[in-house]
């Protein structure tokens, strides 16, 4: 797959002022476990991303620790409310301390 | 090409009723009835079969899945393979190698000049006297026009073209030409290697594939092993994988010592598989489980 | 030889008995502990309650590295009421926890989809604590198959 860490994000144009809309995003990233073992039998070590944050005009809205439990190429689903036009800010945090990002605009009449 | 026959006949012996037992015991159950649109659009999941073919109705494999891996390929953004085919159109713009092209410098736009292009792969290749697949189609142009180094088959950068060219395809029937050059006799050595029994386990493609289709053998729904999907995201990979990987994965589980990817065997078990898919349409970046 | 529930399951969808008597009956009852543990350090003082959580996941997962899970707890989602956290945890994996989800009044539902990986079959749980401290819980049983050829 991808060596880059892309991340997808798939936030709705525009909507009315008070609408719940439905935010996706995706970031192709292996997540290793920590529970596999190489050819010599020792532990692959753990490497995931362990949090990911939604933020509207400086605001968190949705955040998620997560565990190594979720799959590859970790995919989260969220209702945001919105009332404002404005940016969407997303931040995917790595084991290894690597931040990504991605952001989306939304126009709200 | 060897033709290896399992001669440990005693674990034969021990595997052979357990798994006359996992088929026969379990239900039967065709594919489901279940219909696929991408993004509002209708795709065909199943044909006619061609004329000559020991199918008697061609069906892609995403009509043996869950209902769940199904609705995965539904949307493009839930589609996982969709940051690969995001990769291949960043690299079809990346200018690459001593000549200062990118694919797009003599391709332009992939969405007008790719269309049909995969689905009639394998093709004939006048110039080197056996086929193409998409993978040294690409390596061509690479090393000839661009003037750019190989890409691996199996790696991030081949997978993402292969995704993002083979996505122009999609919908579009399989449509692979026997007539041109030695495509013919290429899919003869194909079908011989469909039907020859390799491994620990005795068993050809056609065992599963073609007699038991539509069987359970323990879980998993037996598909007809069709190739209209590839490259594509297997939930077992958790990532995008080739045909040639597919291939080999089926070789090491019926413990038989794989062909190599892009080898003559693998090639030529493509223009076979591909050709008796004809009609099918092109799913790619198809997903399975 | 005596099975434990979960084993029956497992032979029931196929899977070889081999297989099933490869997992030591001390690993999955470990797990329950420690998805236990989880769930007590999660909840505080408070007892899970049943209801305003539904939990979507598949009856059969294809295959356990990629298992869809969907969680909407019901709730105003107003500044003094609202889902502050739920967790999700598998009691049969190495290691329980799979992702907790923190909502705040700007999320306007309290709902959130993923994928996660289940090692074999067993239990999901949610349990949603709300701003008042309140917690609830639920679960469901996800079969995991095993492919064909070992594949």
């Amino acid at each position: 797959m991808a060596s880059a860490n892309k991340p997808r994000v798939k936030v709705p144009k525009k909507a009315a002022a008070g609408d719940i809309i439905t935010i996706k995003t995706l970031i192709s990233h292996k997540m290793e476990s920590g529970q596999r073992k190489d050819k010599d039998g020792a532990a692959i070590p753990r490497k995931i991303i362990n949090h990911f944050k939604a933020e509207f005009a400086g605001q968190t809205v949705f955040e998620t620790v997560i565990e190594p439990g979720m799959s590859a190429n970790p995919f989260l689903s969220f209702s945001a409310k919105v009332q404002e036009s404005g940016d969407f800010q997303f931040t995917w945090t790595d084991d290894d301390g690597s931040v990504y990002e991605a952001s989306k605009s939304i126009t709200v009449s | 090409m060897q033709i290896k026959k399992a001669s440990q006949l005693a674990i034969r012996a021990l595997l052979a009723p357990s798994i006359a037992l996992a088929v026969s015991s379990a239900a039967i159950a065709g594919p489901d009835e279940n219909e696929l649109s991408i993004e509002g659009t209708a795709i065909a999941t199943d044909a006619e079969a061609p004329e000559g073919s020991n199918l008697q109705h061609l069906y892609s494999g995403w009509r043996y899945r869950s209902s769940e891996t199904q609705a995965l390929q539904m949307d493009d953004f839930e589609n996982p393979a969709f940051t690969a085919v995001d990769t291949g159109e960043e690299l079809w713009n990346t200018v690459d190698g001593s000549k200062g092209k990118s694919c797009a410098s003599c391709h332009n736009d992939a969405a007008e000049s790719m269309v049909g292009v995969r689905a009639k792969m394998p093709r004939w290749s006048n110039t080197l006297d056996r086929p193409h697949t998409m993978e040294t189609q690409i390596n061509a142009c690479r090393e000839e026009q661009m003037g750019a180094e190989v890409w691996k088959w199996e790696s991030g950068d081949m997978l993402g073209m292969t995704a993002y060219l083979g996505l122009q395809s999609r919908g579009m029937p399989v449509a692979v030409d026997l007539s041109e050059g030695d495509m013919q006799s290429w899919a003869e050595q194909g079908e011989e290697i469909y039907n020859t029994r390799y491994g620990q386990l005795d068993l050809a493609c056609a065992n599963c594939h073609g007699s038991n289709n539509g069987k359970m053998i323990r879980a998993d729904h037996l598909s007809q092993g069709q190739v209209n999907g590839f490259p594509l995201y297997r939930l077992k990979w958790s990532g995008l994988g080739s045909m040639h990987r597919r291939f080999k994965g089926c070789m090491d589980n019926i413990r038989a010592e794989p062909f190599k990817r892009g080898s003559d065997e693998f090639i030529a078990l493509e223009v076979y598989t591909a050709n008796r898919g004809n009609g099918l349409s092109v799913e790619t970046p198809a997903v399975r489980q | 030889m005596s099975f434990n529930r979960r084993q029956f399951i497992a032979i029931g969808t196929g899977v070889s008995a081999s297989a099933v008597l490869g997992l030591a009956p001390s690993t999955a009852s470990a797990a329950g502990e420690l998805a236990q543990a989880a769930i007590d350090a999660f909840s505080g003082d408070a007892t899970p309650a049943e209801g305003k959580i539904t939990l979507t996941v598949p009856e059969i997962a294809e295959n356990g590295n990629t298992v869809p899970v969907e969680i909407s707890v019901e709730s105003a989602m107003s500044e003094d009421d609202y889902v502050a956290e739920v967790m999700i945890l598998a009691d049969g994996n190495p290691a329980p926890g799979l992702a907790t989800f923190k909502f705040t009044p700007m999320s306007g539902r309290a709902n959130a989809s993923t994928r996660v990986r289940l090692a074999q079959t067993q239990d999901v749980y949610a349990v949603a604590k709300m701003s008042d401290g309140s917690v609830y819980m639920t679960s469901k049983s996800v079969k995991v198959t095993i492919g064909g050829c070992g594949g």
